[in-house]
């Protein structure tokens, strides 16, 4: 295959099945699934089941789903599922801050297992020993690679695990007799937007530093904010830019002086692993997003953890309940009075941890250190391919230092000079068989930005055909800017409008009514 | 072959080839690595090696040591298991486990509408057919579990009425209560309203005592955790709305082809556990929540999870399916928001709308429908045993009941016998509510054959005796 049929995929087309919305196929009388009847005796004894049941509180109408055979149903979301441009399918290297990598297939296997599956999580700790003993152990995995002092795997996702650092912190000042005090989180414009909205949920107020000229905001710019109102600091770093805050340490220091605590969101973890730890920046706590760093699936957003982890001092804080060891065995507590209570029901989802332990487990701490350096390296050398395409730069000049992991580009200068913006070029992207990508989070302090993470699961060929797509599409902003506008031209529906949102219904049965004219 | 500088090669990175890595530097124009870490200062370093076990390099080692490891559980599968509270032991179809596994939805996460038009057209019709169970036409991406649902119902309606105070059942599930603690407390004021001691219900006259103008909503819940269809939450969601406040009542979607949708007693927000539909307990991991809410613009904009909209295309009669609201999380307003979305349990909603769509209005009764008739037949075989009572009996219940023992042995003593006959049973209530006495909240679904019933009563009998 020529190298330009190889690395511009012009023949590419997803599929398009223009399947319909489930709820307009079927036919009445079809049936997927049958469920064991009820025993003649059993019906017998019973009598009426729905005669206890207060009219009001019994259904009259009779639901109206859809009614599909089984092959029907398959065929259905099988091909919803080919109309998905899953990580297993495409170079998803475009959705920078979420990390996106190959997850390992064994590592599926062994989390559908029954031994896994069928666990109820009430049962008592005897029959869970081997699930006890995998949390634990994950937690002993977690701790080495950041120098922090216990883990809690509740947190349902990165938000979730950020949301519980900001309740610690108000738990830590409540238990100080501060809390009315502290009410003050400070936060960067390039760490996640979760940074600023969990510790707003939790009724802190947020004061957000704004980058400085070499990408980060600088010492000063931090000293200035600090005060006895400072509950803490809640920061990515690097941030979503790729940039490294090199005075890190710095930071946590004030923001300790000042009596606060200092929240490490290690959303970005991916290129510091074996290389920089939490703990040695002197954090108090820490989130990794398991299903980012350490090689779960994102599942069409969600079955995520947000493993928190916290020194010491603040382990009474954690959520309940805990896996401890006692002697040989393995047993949850609850009994912690400090306790910020619960973030999700039992122990979150114990069947994700078992694929991030599996997957630390195959690398080893050789095989870590490998996945940063090779993210790192990839970044770099998607950053030099890059440099060649014409319009698009990398902010922040100033500082010369290579970035980390990802890099939040700019397509400032195409735009300037044909009109084409980050927005177009998200949608042309995905006509060469390639994930649309991300451009940033609000507000858009780099101006149409794009942010790429080519983290360890891709090849050189990936970065390299990659790199061609981009280079092709700036190519074709000067020639056809309409094609790239109006795009996408091969993907499973066209072009869509940005103002479509606006007035979007969420639910069949509401756009129905729409149709008919019948309100929202 | 991908192979790191150090020998063993690593399958999941194909750039650890030495030949590859050589030819990457030297395109960069570097000739060591540690010159792309030059913004991470030396004091900030770690230049030890990472204190972990040895690396299980093959599949092989792998798949061993973890099933070593799992060949310790003891699962529901293996004994007969009566423990719900929370979380519930029901049929899966294989077809839903077929989809979960789909390579394409499992490692897809953000895209454009068109090109994860799939995996968004899954999440448009789970909202579209919960809907239909609810009885509310907006919908959301599913989200942690009903804890947190519920948790996030409760902030929405006091941003919708401007009001920070809450009221939750005293008869709660535990975890719910932490958490609806946990999330709405340091911005809320949480109060809980009794029940009747007879029958188990919210009690209205205490309520009526609570309720009031600071008043954000009443919460309650159908079935009630101790099982029971509380025919009083009716009369609450009236009550509140009285007071210009909102009714959010947490439901068991697997009740509601025989229960009505809440909506037609007087929810203005529902919340619920999607697990029931076609998910494995999965150790609690299979819990997923659900928010859902009346199609008007003031609810869309507090929505605190994900939507997914139709978006029509620029072919006339073409839709597209995106996220349609990011425009008012903290995604763009950041600290002006006041609760926060995020990669919650996306997959487990998909599967949900899968078993829907397999179900369908006939299975979903069916499914109702057994479990009354199994609950009901359990209540009645149990409280026939000696020494053996189940309060609150005299209304109808829905896949769980308290099940008394004033034989003299505790919950824990029966649990252990009944575990040495194979039998997982009810959570031991005796901590949590001491006012039952020696109780175990039992559940009892469509996975329980009447055999499986007589040899729990059998079985108990002969503990009991």
């Amino acid at each position: 295959m020529s190298d330009e049929r190889r690395l511009l995929k012009r023949r590419y087309h997803e599929a398009a099945w223009d399947e319909p919305v489930i709820m307009e196929l079927g036919t009445p009388g079809e049936r997927g699934v049958l469920l064991p009847a009820v025993e003649p005796e059993l019906k017998e004894a019973v009598g009426d089941p729905l005669a206890k049941v207060p009219a009001v509180m019994a259904r009259s109408a009779p639901l109206a789903l859809p009614e599909l055979s089984q092959p029907a149903v398959l065929r259905h979301y099988v091909r919803l599922s080919q109309m998905t441009l899953g990580n297993n399918v495409s170079i998803d290297l475009g959705l920078g801050t979420c990390t996106m990598k190959y997850n390992p297939i064994v590592n599926e296997q062994l989390a559908r297992s029954p031994k896994v599956a069928d666990l109820h999580p009430l049962q008592d700790e005897a029959t869970v020993q081997g699930m006890l003993e995998i949390l634990y152990r994950t937690e002993a995995l977690l701790k080495a690679i950041s120098g922090m002092d216990h883990f809690t795997f509740q947190p349902g996702g990165g938000a979730h695990g950020v949301f519980t650092n900001a309740l610690m912190i108000k738990a830590y000042h409540r238990a100080r007799g501060e809390a009315d005090q502290r009410t003050e989180i400070i936060s960067t414009l390039f760490s996640h937007p979760i940074d600023a909205g969990a510790p707003a949920t939790a009724g802190f107020k947020v004061i957000t530093l704004y980058p400085g000229p070499r990408g980060y905001p600088d010492v000063e710019a931090l000293k200035s904010v600090v005060s006895e109102r400072t509950a803490g600091l809640m920061i990515t770093n690097p941030e979503d830019t790729g940039i490294y805050n090199p005075h890190i340490d710095e930071f946590v220091k004030i923001v300790h002086d000042a009596g606060g605590l200092c929240a490490y969101d290690q959303a970005n973890a991916n290129g510091i692993l074996g290389i920089a730890r939490a703990r040695d920046a002197d954090f108090d706590m820490c989130q990794f997003n398991l299903h980012k760093t350490f090689g779960t699936p994102h599942g069409a957003v969600g079955l995520a953890v947000g493993a928190v982890g916290v020194t010491e001092d603040l382990e009474p804080f954690l959520p309940v309940p805990r896996v401890v060891r006692a002697g040989e065995r393995y047993a949850l507590e609850y009994d912690r009075p400090d306790s910020i209570g619960a973030v999700r029901a039992f122990l979150g989802n114990a069947q994700t941890v078992l694929k991030a332990y599996a997957w630390i487990r195959s690398h080893g701490a050789e095989g870590l250190l490998e996945v940063a350096r090779t993210a790192i390296l990839n970044n770099n050398y998607l950053a030099r391919k890059l440099s060649e395409v014409q319009g698009l730069s990398c902010p922040y000049p100033e500082n010369t230092t290579p970035r980390l992991e990802q890099i939040r580009y700019s397509w400032e200068g195409l735009h300037e000079e044909t009109g084409v913006g980050t927005e177009d070029i998200h949608d042309r992207i995905q006509d060469f068989g390639l994930q649309a990508y991300h451009t940033s989070h609000h507000p858009f302090v780099v101006p149409e930005p794009m942010t790429l993470e080519p983290s360890e699961t891709f090849s050189r060929a990936d970065l390299d055909e990659y790199a061609e797509v981009l280079a092709e599409i700036a190519r074709e902003a000067h020639t056809d800017p309409a094609v790239i506008r109006s795009a996408p031209h091969r993907s499973a529906a066209g072009h869509v409008a940005p103002e479509a949102a606006k007035a979007a219904a969420v639910t069949w049965q509401a756009h129905a009514r729409r149709q008919e004219g019948r309100g929202v | 072959m991908a192979q790191g500088d150090h020998g063993t090669p690593y399958p999941y990175i194909p750039n650890s080839a030495p030949q590859v890595r050589e030819d990457m530097r030297r395109y960069i124009g570097i000739t060591d690595e540690e010159e792309l870490y030059a913004a991470i200062p030396e004091r900030l370093r770690c230049r030890q090696r990472l204190d972990l076990p040895p690396r299980l390099a093959s599949e092989h080692e792998l798949a061993t040591h973890v099933r070593g490891l799992l060949a310790k559980n003891r699962t529901c599968e293996e004994y007969l298991n009566f423990r719900g509270a929370g979380c519930w032991q029901h049929i899966v179809p294989a077809v839903c486990d077929e989809i979960a596994a789909r390579g394409e939805f499992l490692t897809s996460y953000a895209g454009s509408p068109q090109s994860n038009l799939g995996a968004h057209q899954a999440q448009f019709e789970f909202q579209s057919m919960l809907a239909e169970l609810v009885g509310r036409d907006a919908v959301g991406v599913a989200m942690y579990d009903w804890g947190a649902a519920a948790a996030s119902s409760l902030l929405m309606a006091c941003r919708l009425t401007g009001r920070s105070e809450v009221i939750i059942p005293e008869i709660i599930s535990p975890e719910r209560r932490r958490q609806i603690q946990a999330v709405c407390g340091n911005t809320t004021t949480v109060r809980a309203v009794g029940y009747d001691q007879t029958t188990g219900r919210l009690n209205l006259d205490h309520l009526a005592a609570l309720v009031g103008e600071r008043t954000a909503a009443v919460y309650a819940e159908v079935p009630s955790y101790l099982g029971i269809v509380d025919s009083a939450v009716p009369e609450a969601a009236a009550l509140v709305h009285g007071r210009g406040g909102l009714a959010v009542v947490g439901v068991d979607p697997s009740s509601l082809a025989v229960l009505a949708p809440p909506s037609s007693y007087g929810a203005d927000i529902v919340c619920g556990e999607l697990q029931p539909l076609g998910i494995h307990m999965n150790y609690g991991g299979g819990l997923a929540g659900f928010i859902a809410a009346p199609h008007e613009e003031r609810y869309l904009a507090e929505f605190p999870t994900f939507l997914i909209g139709m978006l029509p295309t620029a072919e006339e009669g073409e839709y597209a399916f995106g996220w349609i609201n990011l425009e008012t999380t903290h995604y763009v307003r950041r600290d002006q928001s006041r609760d926060f979305t995020g990669t919650m349990q996306g997959l487990w909603g998909i599967v949900a709308g899968v078993y829907l769509a397999l179900m369908g209005p006939a299975g979903m009764r069916e499914l109702g429908e057994s479990i009354l008739y199994r609950t009901e037949y359990a209540i009645a075989s149990l409280s026939a045993l000696d020494g053996v009572t189940v309060p609150f009996a005299l209304g109808a219940h829905f896949k769980e009941f308290v099940v008394r023992f004033d034989s003299g042995r505790t919950v824990a003593e029966i649990n252990a016998a009944l575990y040495e006959r194979g039998i997982f049973g009810g959570k031991d209530l005796s901590n949590e509510m001491p006012a039952l006495g020696q109780s175990a909240l039992y559940c009892v679904t469509e996975v329980h054959s009447k055999e499986h019933i007589d040899r729990l009563a059998a079985a108990l009998k002969e503990i009991l005796a």
